[in-house]
């Protein structure tokens, strides 16, 4: 890819040119003590000198260097929440004269250009479009809103202690389904092309020249620097054989920690559950269906038949991880695990996905139960 | 033909009566309720029938003297549904710590203790009558409350709610207190129905809505005892709206028993 040096006081430029192409701007900022993506609409409000502190159930933002604005890798969201949303209407229903009338909630969409995803995200993107657009069922609102979807991405130039990309495969490099790509130098961004769409942005671009050899490198060792990462998940076919430890006494171990409280899998980039409650108002004339956010760690997720298929928080946990690690390369192709390290952090007990599936991984479950 | 009106009462044992105001809160809303419902009982808005039978009794507060216990009882025999509404009537309520002391504090509180007459423990309903559906809560949400109607009016079977208010929290895109504050947030372990209301504001939920579904709280509390909070700070923190429930009354009793002293 051919990179151009485009200098630190024009980046207010780009943001003005998808502006004015009519996008909304997306992107990090400081928020509550995090970086969170929301609307923006000034690069000032970007977490210029800021980075954050991420440890198993620890997140907290410390300074930077003032000119750098990604400096940081990851909060607790990032992309998820603009596709698959939250809280999603899926219809409403009517009394009228003629009968009750049923109407299929409209997708409201408006274009976005999300600002600052990872390599991981873009790893997540692509699971939640396998999962969402080419499964067999495909979802309009998600679709809707993936049509109308502008990424600049960034090369991570460090890791957090908790990213673990490089094992996984999916950074810390971006390297697909972007339609610009930055890496952030002291004095501004190489800025490369990933699309038609990027490449007309880009011209409107006041640029400099293309990226030099010494700039180049400055970029590819800021990569090098953000590969040297403290965990690593086993490979894919080692995690395989996870599904073959259905007993490992480690399930009840982290089951004794867990307190399925579901933010695992609601800050997981991946995970794609929900479940679906309707609401009406008191005359009963009206009624809406919505689709919300659910997680396998809820109870009622795993209510089927008059049965409660997952009773125990072990079970619960052993889904969560047979599903993301193993079963998902049988769904999907690949593991659903994009190394981001979000469920890590987040998590409020600090259960190590990583670490816990090193150790199923270890020796056979009898030896473990008498270590 | 119109459907008949649900003939519902409201009660109140012992109570702060805020959970009342969920019905008489909701604005232009009571009237639209008002053609759904007759409300036969409820002193709070001036209608008194103590003795009616009802469709659904709605029962606010604690069972906290024997008078409440005598109540509760006539209650049941007229009321085809008995629903408990609140932290008091769902678990016994702030009041309920008493249950956790073995002092006199009677004697301590009053200067003729001798002219009150109450239970020794404050006790949800449950306890005493059988109860149809728990609305949770300190105090429990309008929204709550219709939803619940709602459902009797379409004929489903109410369907109880024990998840995590984490849940709620995480679909509102707030950012965990517990993890960028380490706040001693109860959230983990806390039914949802509040809307997420402290850590929208930055605070740790300190649990009005009671225990979710499964609550680990052995492992929140040992949690907060890795953030530095102190064994009594600790069973303090599960000491306060629904003291008298058993996930957190264990947690009470495990921590308020380990005394700490300081290094000389």
């Amino acid at each position: 890819m051919t990179k151009h040096f485009f200098a630190r006081q024009h980046l207010n430029q780009l943001f003005n040119v998808l502006m004015d192409s009519g996008y909304q701007v997306v992107g990090p900022t400081v928020k509550d003590g995090a970086i969170v993506f929301t609307e923006l609409a000034r690069v000032e409000q970007l977490p210029w000198g800021w980075q954050e502190v991420a440890k198993p159930g620890h997140y907290h933002l410390t300074p930077s260097r003032k000119n750098l604005c990604f400096a940081w890798n990851t909060g607790p969201q990032a992309l998820k929440p603009w596709l698959f949303k939250p809280e999603q209407p899926l219809w409403q229903a009517e009394q009228t004269e003629q009968g009750l009338c049923f109407r299929q909630a409209p997708a409201k969409v408006t274009p976005i250009a999300v600002v600052g995803l990872r390599g991981c995200d873009l790893a997540a993107l692509k699971l939640q479009d396998q999962h969402f657009i080419h499964g067999p069922y495909p979802d309009p609102y998600y679709q809707a809103q993936r049509e109308q979807l502008f990424i600049i991405a960034v090369n991570c130039a460090q890791s957090a202690e908790t990213c673990f990309c490089v094992s996984t495969g999916d950074g810390p490099a971006a390297t697909h389904s972007f339609d610009l790509l930055l890496d952030e130098l002291e004095d501004g961004y190489l800025i490369g092309v990933g699309s038609e769409q990027g490449q007309a942005v880009f011209q409107q671009l006041t640029l400099g020249q293309q990226a030099t050899i010494d700039q180049l490198d400055i970029a590819q060792q800021q990569l090098a620097d953000a590969s040297q990462q403290q965990r690593h998940m086993p490979d894919e076919h080692s995690l395989l054989k996870l599904t073959e430890n259905l007993e490992h006494p480690q399930w009840q171990d982290v089951a004794d920690r867990c307190l399925a409280c579901g933010n695992c899998t609601l800050v997981c980039p991946t995970c794609f559950c929900s479940k679906q409650e309707s609401t009406s108002d008191i005359k009963l004339q009206q009624a809406e269906q919505v689709r919300l956010w659910d997680s396998c760690f809820s109870e009622q997720h795993g209510y089927i038949a008059g049965k409660l298929f997952r009773p125990e928080i072990r079970h619960r946990y052993r889904q969560w991880l047979l599903h993301k690690l193993a079963n998902w390369q049988q769904q999907y192709g690949r593991s659903g695990c994009v190394g981001c390290g979000r469920c890590i952090s987040w998590c409020p007990v600090g259960i190590d996905l990583v670490a816990e599936a090193q150790t199923l991984l270890e020796g056979s479950p009898h030896e473990s139960a008498h270590r | 033909m119109p459907p008949s009106k649900l003939a519902i009462a409201i009660h109140k044992l012992t109570s702060c009566s805020g959970c009342q105001l969920a019905l008489l809160n909701q604005g232009i809303g009571l009237l639209d309720l008002l053609e759904q419902v007759e409300i036969k009982h409820f002193i709070e808005a001036g209608i008194n029938h103590f003795t009616a039978e009802v469709d659904i009794a709605f029962v606010e507060g604690s069972v906290s003297t024997s008078e409440d216990l005598e109540r509760v009882q006539h209650i049941r025999q007229r009321s085809k549904l008995v629903v408990s509404i609140g932290a008091c009537a769902t678990s016994g309520g702030i009041q309920a710590l008493r249950n956790l002391s073995d002092e006199n504090w009677l004697q301590a509180v009053y200067a003729k203790p001798e002219f009150v007459s109450s239970l020794q423990h404050s006790t949800g309903i449950a306890e005493h009558i059988k109860v149809d559906f728990e609305l949770w809560g300190c105090p429990i949400t309008v929204s709550q409350l219709n939803h619940f109607i709602q459902q009797l009016l379409l004929g489903s079977k109410p369907k109880p709610s024990g998840e995590k208010l984490c849940m709620d929290c995480k679909r509102q895109q707030q950012v965990c207190v517990l993890v960028t504050q380490q706040a001693p947030c109860l959230g983990p372990v806390v039914r949802t129905g509040c809307g997420a209301i402290c850590p929208t504001f930055g605070r740790a939920c300190y649990g009005c809505f009671g225990p979710s579904e499964q609550p680990n709280c052995d492992s929140l509390a040992n949690r907060f005892a890795g953030l530095g909070l102190m064994p009594i700070e600790i069973a303090q923190r599960f000491a306060a709206i629904h003291s008298h429930s058993p996930p957190f009354k264990d947690q009470y009793q495990r921590w308020q028993t380990i005394h700490v002293r300081e290094v000389e």
